[in-house]
């Protein structure tokens, strides 16, 4: 019991943290129907730009832990929120009317192209980062093992909870959030009724690289070592909680990133670390060939 | 004009100013004393500027008037001597006298590649299945034919349509639930898939080796004649029988040859299939899965039939592959190969088989002479990708024929 409670909040933890990548590709695959294959390197410069942001503060602002990661958080939303928006610039933009390939290949080769531009300008050793966040409390105490809750945990999820929150909200409530939706359903139309569908698409992928970038922060802080390679397997991952989700749709993506987080960690926990990957495409298998339309999302018509 | 371009490249530079600042200005130095910060500002100066000159470049480029035309020259009607120039060119490599062992190497390995590229492109250039995972059914045939070596002591020829067969059976398996999916839930399942064969080759010690690979892997054969330095008691050497004298560039050639065949007969399937039924119906689902049904096809059977050869190909691809090296890890067969060998179909122009060779040599063979520059080659390779899609979003040689048309031509 106290085993399982411990697995529950590290996959919570790990789940808020792919939830928030899957976003990204969900928005993009809805708006677009691209597979953005670079998403996960922008979360992976998230997570350098973070790091470098949290250093640079501290150095400068002197010892306030607090105010160094609020600075952080913000710089390193800015930031990579710019790094998306070139991509999309640069690469996609283009190719809004090229074959459908077009966009895929052109994303491998930026998802290439990021990878090795952090190599060679980082250095490809580890990242290490002492704890920032400490301590934590303990939930239930039994003889050989104690369930923590550390506040780095309770922060991760608390700070999802409130991105979700004011996601949805812009989403849902605002003009933006309207043409957004529009854009979604009929490009050409909603560019017909003066919406300016360029402007949302880059928007789209703005926002889409800023909640990425907050997942990079939260891994830095979480696991204390990144290296460039970090981008791929969560990108993967995140995608596949997307689709686990419904592909298109929000709360199904940080429905399906829990999900993924919750598998990952009770097998990890349970059966072996090394295969932990296989169960979640074993998982993402299963869910295709019974629900293709995944989780939360509308059944797609065919229509001649 | 002019001064518009200006301002953009301005606009340009100061972007890549601020996109360059953490990633190029800090540098994260990891001592004994903990994680630190470096500076180097002047690396930020040097992309902006560099980036807004690009900038006005292009921006002046674009609004001259003289406008210069950035466009491979139309060559419907001379692909097929193109095709037997280059078959026939490729025959006589070995016998020039540039052509080093050096050289050999880099042509197999980019021999290897365009055999990839044909098998893939029957997946993804004629059935239009996109496979993020190929690379998983080139695993299989080289740990095939590794594994069945090994174990049971059989020879390269012999294993060779064994791990052709044993590929085509793992693309049935995979593809017999998830080829009712559409198409991009397809390319994340295929990736997935590739990455599940990856994760266990890695970690099944007992029979692959784990991440150390499987080492000493048999050598070919030429028709019972090895290629070794001498024979065991009642054999001969492949030197010994024609009378040669021994050397080391006897194997890098035959290897050569043998991949050569293997790849020409992989583009002969290909060009002979596309006129069968089943290939009309491949090329036919391509372009309108609706209209198929209608017409009675069975999409899911023959997406399968796709899927299969283009894994058998990649089958044999992947026991030459291990016969070549000698040695095999799963570091051969991550995602980044499978990302190669579509970006070369892709980019060589999807269904085109000329094409495929084409971005072959650029993608594969023109990084291997810059192998010192390694760091700066996977950026190179990368920006490439990206350039070339911009500038051809539909491929290098993309003019798609109909392979059948009612009536006579035009």
């Amino acid at each position: 019991m106290e085993y399982f409670l411990q697995q529950l909040i590290n996959g919570l933890t790990l789940g808020a943290i792919y939830g928030l990548i899957a976003i990204g590709y969900t928005m993009v695959y809805g708006i677009i129907g691209m597979i953005n294959f670079a998403h996960g390197e922008i979360y992976m410069l998230g997570a350098f730009i973070s790091l470098i942001a949290y250093l640079a503060a501290t150095t400068i602002g002197g010892g306030s832990v607090a105010v160094a990661l609020m600075v952080a958080l913000l710089a390193t939303m800015l930031l990579t929120a710019l790094w998306g928006w070139t991509v999309e610039r640069v690469a996609y933009r283009p190719l809004r009317k090229a074959p459908r390939l077009a966009p895929l290949i052109s994303a491998i080769g930026v998802s290439i192209v990021l990878q090795n531009f952090s190599q060679l300008a980082q250095g490809a050793r580890v990242k290490p980062l002492p704890p920032v966040v400490r301590g934590g409390f303990t939930l239930m105490q039994s003889e050989d093992f104690a369930v923590n809750l550390s506040w780095l945990q309770i922060f991760i999820v608390m700070l999802t909870a409130v991105l979700m929150a004011v996601f949805t909200w812009v989403i849902t409530r605002t003009s933006l959030g309207r043409a957004q939706r529009a854009t979604e359903q009929d490009m050409k139309m909603a560019s017909l009724l003066g919406i300016n569908v360029d402007r949302i698409v880059s928007i789209t992928f703005v926002m889409g690289a800023a909640l990425a970038a907050v997942a990079g922060l939260m891994v830095t802080l979480y696991y204390g070592v990144i290296d460039f390679y970090i981008g791929f397997l969560a990108g993967i991952k995140a995608f596949t909680a997307a689709v686990l989700g419904g592909i298109g749709s929000l709360p199904g993506a940080m429905l399906g990133g829990l999900l993924i987080g919750l598998i990952e960690a009770f097998w990890s926990g349970y059966f072996s670390i090394e295969y932990k990957d296989v169960a979640t495409f074993g998982i993402l298998v299963m869910v295709l060939l019974f629900r293709p339309t995944g989780l939360l999302g509308r059944p797609e018509v065919e229509k001649i | 004009m002019a001064r518009r371009a200006v301002i953009d490249a301005a606009l340009a530079g100061l972007v890549a100013a601020a996109l360059a600042f953490p990633m190029l200005g800090f540098r994260l130095v990891d001592s004994a004393t903990g994680l630190s910060l470096a500076t180097r500002f002047d690396l930020v100066l040097w992309a902006a500027g560099l980036v807004a000159l690009g900038r006005l470049g292009l921006g002046l480029l674009r609004a001259s008037t003289i406008g210069i035309s950035l466009s491979l020259p139309a060559l419907p009607n001379i692909r097929r001597p193109v095709g037997w120039v280059l078959a026939v060119a490729a025959l006589a490599l070995p016998l020039m006298p540039f052509a080093d062992r050096n050289l050999m190497d880099k042509a197999t390995l980019v021999l290897i590649y365009i055999m990839l590229g044909w098998g893939l492109n029957i997946v993804v250039g004629l059935a239009g299945l996109l496979d993020l995972g190929f690379v998983a059914f080139y695993a299989v045939g080289a740990y095939a034919y590794a594994l069945l070596s090994q174990n049971f002591g059989l020879s390269f020829w012999v294993c060779l349509p064994l791990a052709g067969i044993l590929a085509a059976g793992f693309g049935v398996a995979l593809g017999f639930p998830v080829l009712r999916l559409r198409g991009d839930y397809l390319a994340i399942v295929t990736l997935g898939f590739g990455e599940i064969i990856r994760v266990i080759l890695q970690n099944w010690q007992d029979v692959t080796g784990g991440p150390a690979g499987i080492s000493g892997i048999e050598r070919p054969s030429f028709f019972g004649l090895s290629f070794k330095a001498s024979a065991p008691e009642g054999q001969q050497t492949f030197a010994e029988f024609f009378g040669l004298d021994y050397s080391t560039d006897h194997r890098v050639i035959f290897l050569y040859f043998l991949i050569l065949i293997l790849a020409l007969l992989t583009n002969l399937f290909t060009l002979r299939i596309r006129r069968l039924p089943v290939g009309r119906a491949w090329e036919a689902l391509r372009e309108d899965e609706i209209a198929c049904r209608s017409l009675g096809i069975n999409p899911t059977l023959v997406k399968l039939s796709a899927f299969a050869l283009g894994a058998m190909f990649a089958g044999f691809a992947g026991s030459f592959f291990a016969t070549r090296q000698g040695f095999i890890s799963p570091e051969s067969f991550t995602f980044i190969e499978s990302a190669v060998i579509l970006a070369i179909v892709v980019l060589g122009g999807m269904g085109s088989q000329i094409g495929i060779v084409l971005a072959a040599l650029l993608l594969v063979g023109l990084p291997e002479w810059f192998r010192d520059l390694a760091q700066y080659r996977m950026l190179a390779f990368g920006g490439a990708m990206v350039l070339i899609m911009l500038w051809k979003p539909s491929g290098l040689l993309s003019a798609r024929e109909p392979t059948i048309r009612l009536g006579e031509r035009a």
